[in-house]
């Protein structure tokens, strides 16, 4: 990737978390903190790495995602208005009543959305039943499917993984959204799910841990993933819960709380510098 | 008497699907419970459609919903215990909620299970599905009619719960039979009573509004194979014509055929709606016939309910 295509990834990036701070001040509610940690990532694959077509939503060859963290719907929201999807100005009726916008995603409102998540541990059985399709219609899309670190607490995903392992599906990719916070605090306090990489090994997954908020490094997992024949990959992707809005950063108890007015005003100030910054 | 035909509503689930299959875009789902499911009947005719997603029915329910959205008609099958009870939320989640095509076929279904005892008696799926927004419940009485509904719920577009039982149950509908999705079927006249039933127990109902001839009691007999959306206008007419209903399932009392009748009518047209079904209770081990016999879903019971519900309208 070059310097210039990197530099407008990260711009991009800085929009997805404008987007997910105006959405969740706007909702009085919300999810930022795992929004803002996968924002990077949301942002590769839907600018960088997806086949997808704002025109044509339903395109039956197009690429999958399913959030399967679903309430980190904010960062997709961002990222679909921003591809094109639907306008951004609706950004601001996120979860509010009459919103294509919904909480958690759902594919009956929002143009873009493959799947309706929201309940943990549900997307990537769904991930992999699209994968699974993929390959009885000789098609070669492939499915990727975002999961918290959290997420994988459920006993659903680990059902999903010994299918997807026994099943070869290649062509699905999971991103581990590693953050090590969840709602009740961080993930070893509350019930740990480590160690990811040796877990997902052990169900026979290619597994590759980078960091999540490194274009570079992203880039050549999701590369890594195209080669890896036979095997399904899981990313295991280093984050920060909160990433980019300095008294987001790290804070489980911005898991699921929406910023106030002097605190949007903030992070929309920080974000605003930074994308200045990328312009020099 | 000509000797009547018998015959597993689960049979003809397996028997439908094979017939479905030359279709491109069915495909069946099972949890490791091919054998006794039926599926397997469809896996020996298309393996390379047939998936086993092994004891996991949580997975198996996203994995159909994930079929489903690339284009295939999916039937995801288990018994009605795992596929409602242990699946629900899935199914509500990740199938309902999207309203994608994705067919449950539940087998084993309610006490005639027989010795496998309690905890694989589910009483409780009707109830379970029917709060489900998007769903459609099929409880077939007979392999006849159970095989047209495996049909019928691969025409419709959304999601269908098919339930099916375990126990061999008399033929009732001729090979002719036309199944119409969402429509009660009356089988027999009558303005003293209505017996409103549905799976096994329709034939039970048969039986008890024959008994209740040689009393003098004429009893209407309506089979009710689609729960929901339920038919509501044969009900009201029935209750309009013969102002008492008797409803009879295997299944709970609560929540079932007995409690769509029940809140249709209260709504529409209030008469005495008595229930028979599982009384709030958990099932046994025991002979599937036996069991039946204990647990009162037999024409005998139909008949005293009928006269009961008789009473009632009469009180009124």
């Amino acid at each position: 990737m070059n310097e210039n295509r990197k530099k407008e990834l990260k711009k991009i990036a800085l929009n997805v978390r404008k987007g997910v701070i105006e959405g969740t001040f706007n909702a009085k509610s919300g999810h930022p903190g795992g929004s803002l940690s996968i924002a990077d990532i949301v942002t590769y694959l839907y600018f960088e790495k997806m086949n997808v077509n704002p025109e044509n939503p339903q395109d039956e060859n197009r690429d999958r995602f399913v959030l399967s963290k679903g309430h980190t719907a904010p960062a997709l929201y961002a990222a679909l208005a921003l591809r094109g999807f639907f306008p951004v100005e609706l950004i601001k009726t996120l979860r509010k009543p009459d919103s294509i916008l919904q909480g958690h995603p759902s594919m009956r409102y929002t143009p873009g959305v493959d799947m309706s998540t929201g309940s943990l541990g549900q997307g990537i059985s769904v991930a992999c039943g699209m994968a699974l399709g993929a390959k009885l219609k000789g098609k070669d899309f492939k499915v990727y499917v975002p999961l918290g670190d959290g997420e994988i607490e459920e006993g659903q995903v680990w059902e999903a993984a010994m299918f997807a392992g026994n099943r070869k599906l290649d062509n699905l990719v999971a991103i581990v959204d590693y953050n090590n916070l969840q709602i009740d605090g961080s993930l070893d306090e509350v019930n740990s799910p480590y160690p990811i990489k040796e877990k997902f090994e052990a169900f026979n997954w290619n597994v590759i841990e980078i960091c999540g908020h490194c274009f570079d490094q992203i880039e050549e997992a999701f590369a890594k993933a195209d080669e890896c024949k036979g095997k399904p990959t899981c990313i295991v992707a280093k984050t920060v819960k909160g990433k980019g809005v300095s008294f987001m950063e790290d804070k489980c108890d911005w898991h699921g709380s929406a910023p106030n007015a002097e605190q949007y005003e903030q992070a929309m100030a920080e974000l605003d510098a930074a994308l200045k910054e990328l312009e020099v | 008497m000509a000797d009547v035909i018998k015959c597993a509503t689960r049979d003809a689930y397996g028997a439908a699907l094979k017939e479905l299959g030359e279709r491109d875009d069915i495909l069946v789902l099972d949890a490791d419970l091919a054998k006794a499911t039926k599926t397997i009947t469809f896996k020996k005719a298309f393996p390379d459609k047939f998936i086993d997603c092994g004891i996991a029915e949580g997975n198996m329910i996203g994995v159909a919903a994930g079929l489903a959205t690339t284009g295939y008609t999916v039937f995801a099958s288990s018994f009605a215990m795992f596929a409602a009870g242990r699946a629900f939320e899935q199914v509500r989640n990740s199938v309902a909620y999207p309203k994608l095509n994705v067919k449950i076929g539940a087998t084993h279904a309610g006490i005639s299970v027989g010795e496998d005892g309690a905890s694989h008696q589910c009483c409780e799926d009707i109830a379970l599905m029917r709060s489900i927004p998007n769903m459609v419940i099929i409880n077939p009485a007979d392999d006849v009619e159970a095989k047209q509904a495996v049909f019928a719920a691969a025409e419709h577009d959304g999601p269908v719960y098919l339930r099916f039982g375990r126990l061999a149950v008399p033929r009732i509908n001729a090979e002719d039979y036309k199944f119409e999705l969402g429509k009660g079927v009356l089988l027999r006249g009558g303005n003293d009573v209505t017996i409103v039933a549905t799976g096994l127990m329709v034939n039970e109902a048969l039986i008890a509004a024959d008994e209740l001839a040689k009393e003098g009691i004429e009893a209407r007999v309506i089979n009710i194979h689609t729960i929901k959306p339920i038919d509501k206008e044969i009900l009201v007419e029935a209750a309009k014509e013969t102002g008492a209903i008797v409803t009879a399932e295997e299944h709970s009392i609560i929540g079932g055929l007995g409690g769509a009748v029940a809140e249709a009518l209260s709504e529409e047209y209030p008469v005495p709606v008595v229930r028979l079904g599982v009384e709030d209770t958990f099932g046994k081990s025991g002979p599937a016939l036996e069991l039946l016999k204990i647990f009162g879903l037999d024409a005998q019971h139909i008949a005293e309910k009928a006269k009961k519900a008789i009473e009632l309208k009469n009180r009124i």
